[in-house]
């Protein structure tokens, strides 16, 4: 187990190298004068030299990719300041230090992200072993078509009809916003509630169709069979036996959303106009503000890198055929 | 996949009667027709896909037969058709009356119904092209990769996982102004034809991986397989062995997955829009219909019912399509 860690690890931060790299060259290299974008709309040759001098873009693009990740691992110095240990660089355009800003965002990501794959997981998971267990019946056809509806709708249409229905036409929701959740519970849980209803509708009906394909397929593999023949209760037999291997790929995706989730809900982050991550990678690219961009993109490859190891690791606990080498 | 072995299947699947007169001498692509037409799902969802594609290319005739465009602002022009104050139209329900069968756009007052036909026709544009180009991407380097394997297979294979651990959504909002500013200068207005042909890259980059994974795994099995190895026997190039061995039975998931991509890929496109990075003002637009509503569904959210429900309907299509391609083209797989 411990090998098979450090092995994914060390593979993951080669990819975010790559990662990196790649951005970093596609953003400060390929663009004619990136300090222009930084400059902004009075600019004259003096500032704009200055700008280039301050933020070292007037070295060669290569240097300046390693002195920016020589400042993610150990900080740096501008001729602004020094800049402590995950050092992103500083936005363009608000000038705030890269990172401060997206820990500021991330708590929203993170509690829309969290919030909504609870509920879509256990719904999406709850209708699908429904579907499977009562196969061909009607329940099953319902639930079926229900979910190929929920995995054909958008979040910038659903969203903002139940902004207009459940908002602002029969006011029975509260605008979405995010509060700490240390301030005050409720109101954080009423902010986010909008919010993690429409994701899951979305979200839900992917999990939904896959938890019944997979039910149905392992119901008629070998060991449920023998489970079966052993006089099990047809309980016992669906969910200690055929969930376990169900399961497993329904992990994969999970891993794979809860990552891109947590690197930013762009488009719902945008449609309920919660200040997380997501909505910030938007405003930068608005902006052409190319540092927090850079950051954002890092962190969210980050989320996503993460979950993926930890995906294969929780592999092996559900699924006792599944051996780590 | 239409390997030799498939006809005792198929000849089972098809009824008795006329159909089953002579099911041997039927080529699978026959069968897969006849299959294919029976299922009504299938046929339907395949009515409403041409259907839409059919908006698309006729959009002028479309406008020109309404007598709108999706330009005109009619309610400027025409002070009685919004509301001075606040600029919502007057008339109920977005303003839908025998003239603007859609409504009218608040603030500009503009066209929906022309807005929405032109906007489909743009997605669809976009979509397809993305699609087309990411399909043959896929295509040749899942099959290059599948049969060349080695060095080449181990490369390809860990250029697939790098892409597909980039965050796509982000990699697809954060790239659109780069492209763009690479060709073109900051100080000057990007054309709109430069615009979407960026779009189609940026989908395009990212959107071939799939594909591309699942041939090389289909190509490794099949590259084992007797005829093949046959083939390789008597002397066929390299060249031949993947155009009259391969690529025929590879043609299942191919159309399978270039099915299922095309709707992704137009809402990924009408997503971008959305937020503002994809297609602008005032070029019509499917996503930037919902971009525009957003702003204004608290006075009048019929404005973006019309653009919604054509597009679930779209997807649902274009989903159902997909299963019956898939279930016609195989039947061993179970429902």
């Amino acid at each position: 187990m411990l090998r098979f860690l450090a092995r994914r690890s060390l593979g993951a931060i080669v990819i975010l190298i790559l990662i990196s790299a790649i951005t970093f060259f596609l953003f400060f290299a390929l663009p004619a004068e990136p300090a222009r974008l930084a400059c902004g709309k009075n600019c004259d040759p003096t500032s704009l030299a200055m700008i280039n001098k301050n933020l070292g873009l007037d070295q060669p693009v290569p240097v300046q990719y390693w002195k920016f990740m020589v400042g993610i691992v150990a900080g740096r110095d501008f001729a602004v300041g020094h800049c402590a240990a995950p050092c992103f660089g500083y936005s363009f355009v608000s000038q705030e230090p890269v990172w401060s800003t997206i820990v500021d965002r991330f708590p929203t990501t993170l509690s829309l992200a969290l919030g909504g794959a609870a509920v879509f997981l256990v719904c999406g998971i709850g209708i699908g072993m429904i579907a499977a267990w009562r196969r061909g019946t009607w329940i099953d056809k319902f639930f079926s078509s229900l979910s190929l509806l929920g995995a054909s709708m958008q979040i910038y249409f659903v969203g903002v009809l139940a902004l207009a229905w459940f908002v602002s036409g029969l006011g029975i929701m509260d605008q979405p916003a995010y509060y700490p959740f240390t301030d005050n519970p409720a109101k954080w849980f009423s902010g986010m509630l909008l919010p993690w209803v429409v994701l899951s509708l979305i979200f839900m009906a992917n999990y939904s169709r896959m938890t019944r394909s997979q039910m149905v397929e392992q119901l008629q593999e070998d060991h449920v069979r023998t489970a079966r023949a052993k006089g099990l209760s047809s309980r016992t037999v669906f969910f200690r036996y055929a969930w376990r291997g169900a399961i497993a790929p329904i992990i994969t995706i999970f891993g794979i959303d809860l990552g891109s989730l947590l690197g930013g809900a762009m488009v719902t982050e945008y449609t309920f106009t919660l200040h997380g991550i997501g909505r910030l990678a938007v405003e930068s690219v608005q902006l052409t503000d190319l540092p927090m961009l850079m950051g954002v993109m890092l962190v969210s490859s980050a989320a996503i890198v993460v979950f993926n190891i930890l995906v294969d690791a929780a592999y092996a606990f559900i699924d006792p055929r599944v051996r780590l080498a | 996949m239409t390997s030799p072995s498939q006809t005792g299947v198929a000849e089972k699947s098809a009824p008795g009667g006329t159909e089953s007169e002579a099911p041997a001498g039927l080529a699978p692509r026959q069968l897969m027709w006849r299959r294919f037409r029976r299922d009504r799902t299938g046929v339907i969802s395949a009515c409403v896909v041409v259907f839409f594609f059919a908006v698309a290319v006729l959009a002028p005739v479309i406008a020109w037969l309404y007598g709108k465009d999706p330009y005109t602002t009619y309610g400027l022009d025409r002070p009685e058709l919004l509301d001075p104050l606040t600029g919502y139209p007057m008339k109920p329900n977005g303003g839908i009356d025998g003239e603007f069968w859609f409504g009218i756009e608040p603030k500009l007052g503009r066209d929906v119904l022309t807005q929405l036909v032109y906007g489909i026709r743009t997605s669809l544009l976009i979509g397809l092209a993305a699609t087309v180009l990411s399909t043959l991407t896929g295509i040749v380097i899942g099959v290059v990769a599948g049969y060349m394997g080695g060095r080449t297979d181990y490369f390809l294979g860990r250029l697939i996982d790098l892409l597909l651990s980039f965050p796509q959504q982000l990699f697809f909002v954060a790239f659109m102004p780069v492209v763009t500013a690479i060709f073109v200068s900051p100080q000057k207005e990007t054309p709109t034809y430069f615009r979407v042909t960026a779009l189609v890259l940026v989908l395009w980059l990212l959107g071939w991986m799939q594909l591309a994974r699942l041939l090389r795994g289909q190509v490794l099995s099949l590259r084992e397989r007797e005829f093949v190895e046959a083939a390789r026997v008597t002397g066929a190039s390299p060249w031949r062995i993947v155009r009259k061995e391969l690529l025929p039975n590879l043609v299942t998931p191919i159309l399978v997955q270039s099915t299922l991509m095309l709707p992704n890929f137009v809402t990924a496109e009408a997503a971008l829009s959305f937020l503002g990075v994809g297609v602008v003002e005032p070029t019509p637009d499917w996503g930037r219909m919902f971009a525009k509503g957003a702003n204004f569904y608290e006075g009048d959210i019929t404005y973006m019912f019309f653009p919604g429900i054509a597009m679930v309907v779209f997807v649902v299509a274009f989903n159902l399509l997909g299963d019956s391609v898939r279930d016609a083209m195989d039947p061993k797989t179970t429902r």
